[in-house]
């Protein structure tokens, strides 16, 4: 029996007895998922997915990566990114693939046909359950890519202290991915608010290595360059023996002990040049 | 044949505000022109805009430099405005620090920098008759 | 990495010649920048790093040409470029990536600073032979 054959077999059987298969496919899934999402939901995904399936059987055969099937490609992306998004993990998201199998295996005859034609199906199957997969691991990937950006917006923001003064209080480590996004947006503060003078609080910094003490150095620079100055402020006895320790060097940037003896010095560097020093 | 890069006297300073993406030739026309505005006109102080520039490579970076050098020996002093946040990173990286270059976040805080530079040296304080008024002080 | 990975769109080519061509390689390369989403501050060190590059192609390799392309490896999406000239080249490539260093007037920071800009880097050159740079800058 030639491969079109199988699949005209296939197709046969998937066709007369649809609406039971369906049925059986929805409750075994069902079953597998413990209720965590509607019948009435799962009902409308497998019934879609199972007619694509069909379709591509009866268009072009059993390649499950050929182009025939890229309408049941494109539903089981979505399948799993539903799946991923609402926490399931990927066995779970894949036994909605797998479980079309045990429906069709009682109604097989056991004629060689039939088994060769169930095998290729079963094949198929695997295929498209290992997609499934791929897609929900795929998808908890961008989760965690997104995850990642947003604790990066979130850990640094940038207040206006006082008129022309802007503070940056850092949490955390400082890796380069983090300095480029806390430099860019300090940076951006200074032209919005038209401030003359950056705060970097490190107080909430746990470490402080050559690395991180180069990141702010060159966030300081990039600051000089558009016009305005920094101060550092927040550093720890601790944190300041050990950059003495390592020999770290801040050239000619203020630092300071706390923020408010920084907002002091900014202050009078402001009044100092003539700028709107407000209090002093 | 190349374009040039306008230079605009408005009190004893010069302005120049670069609008377009430059070209080495433009680059060096400027750095002459400015050298020679400044001592046709007897500016005592030099303004170069780059707010609109996406992109200042060493070339440039190198040209705001020798302008400040070129303009202090003719008695001006240059303060380059504008400097946008993507460019003082990149510049940082690529290891230029424009050392030497007085740098101001905005035209009017360049024009106000100016201004009480030239006061200090005139020894009156808040003198600022005959160039425009710098904004700082009036807040 | 000095070809283009494959899955890449289509190569652009320019000749790199005049001075003016620098200027013409910037755009370029911010247009494919900007295609591949890269962010603001990526866009305008990878364009940087081509600046400096085409002014060398121009001054220190007599001219060549530039290929340019969005590169995808993967997941991976960016801006893939290469400079080439037939010129004198460099005869010792580590001193001429030291900040610093420069066989004509500058301040010697085009090879060594186009480096810090881009992600992947790679240099390739023999006295008499003329000189071949590439570069990628990644989307994070």
């Amino acid at each position: 029996m030639a491969g079109a054959d199988m699949a005209q077999r296939l197709v046969q059987l998937l066709t007369d007895q649809r609406d039971a298969f369906v049925e059986q496919w929805v409750d075994t899934v069902v079953r597998s998922l413990r209720g965590r999402i509607t019948e009435a939901e799962l009902r409308r995904e497998l019934t879609e997915l199972y007619g694509a399936v069909l379709e591509a059987l009866a268009s072009g055969g059993l390649a499950p990566r050929a182009e025939h099937f890229a309408e049941v490609r494109s539903l089981l992306v979505e399948l799993s990114r539903n799946r991923a998004r609402q926490g399931f993990s990927p066995t779970e998201t894949a036994i909605s693939v797998f479980s079309l199998k045990e429906v069709l295996e009682p109604v097989l005859s056991g004629e060689n046909d039939d088994i060769r034609a169930y095998l290729q199906f079963s094949r198929l199957l695997d295929d498209l359950g290992l997609f499934t997969v791929e897609e929900h691991g795929r998808t908890r990937e961008e989760i965690i890519s997104v995850q990642a950006e947003q604790l990066l917006e979130l850990s640094t923001p940038v207040v206006k202290l006082w008129d022309g003064v802007v503070g940056v209080p850092l949490v955390g480590t400082l890796d380069s991915a983090r300095t480029q996004v806390v430099m860019e947006k300090l940076l951006q503060s200074l032209i919005d608010s038209n401030s003359t003078h950056a705060i970097i609080d490190i107080t909430g910094v746990p470490a402080v290595d050559t690395q991180v003490a180069q990141h702010l150095l060159k966030t300081v620079v990039a600051a000089r360059m558009m016009g305005a100055e920094c101060t550092i402020s927040g550093i720890r006895p601790q944190i300041a023996q050990t950059i003495v320790t390592l020999g770290i060097e801040f050239g000619d940037i203020p630092t300071k002990a706390t923020l408010s003896d920084a907002l002091r010095h900014a202050l009078a560097q402001r009044a100092a040049a003539g700028q709107a020093g407000g209090l002093l | 044949m190349t374009e040039r890069v306008p230079v605009l006297k408005i009190g004893d300073v010069l302005l120049v505000s670069i609008q377009v993406d430059l070209e080495d030739q433009m680059v060096l026309d400027l750095q002459e022109d400015l050298s020679d505005r400044i001592v046709a006109t007897g500016a005592r102080g030099v303004v170069i805009d780059i707010s609109a520039l996406e992109i200042v490579d060493s070339f440039v970076g190198r040209m705001l430099a020798t302008i400040a050098s070129i303009s202090r020996l003719l008695g001006a002093e240059t303060v380059v405005v504008g400097m946008r946040p993507a460019v003082a990173m990149t510049l940082v990286e690529l290891g230029l620090s424009l050392g030497g270059v007085r740098t101001a976040l905005n035209l009017e805080q360049g024009l106000g920098y100016l201004n009480s530079a030239r006061d200090k040296q005139l020894g009156v304080p808040g003198f600022t008759a005959g160039s425009p008024d710098t904004g700082a002080e009036t807040r | 990495m000095t070809s283009v990975p494959v899955g890449s769109d289509p190569v652009q080519e320019v000749g790199i010649v005049a001075s003016g061509d620098v200027v013409k390689a910037r755009q370029i390369i911010r247009t494919l920048a900007q295609q591949s989403r890269l962010s603001l501050v990526d866009q305008t060190k990878l364009v940087t790093a081509a600046s400096e590059l085409a002014r060398n192609t121009v001054v220190y390799g007599g001219g060549g040409t530039m290929r340019a392309c969005v590169a995808r490896d993967g997941a991976k999406v960016g801006v893939w470029v290469q400079f080439t000239d037939q010129g004198q080249g460099i005869p010792d490539l580590e001193l001429a990536l030291t900040d610093g260093w420069s066989s004509g007037k500058g301040m010697g920071l085009g090879l060594s600073g186009a480096r810090r800009l881009v992600d992947e880097f790679d240099l390739r050159s023999a006295a008499g032979e003329g000189t071949t740079v590439t570069v990628v800058k990644w989307v994070r």
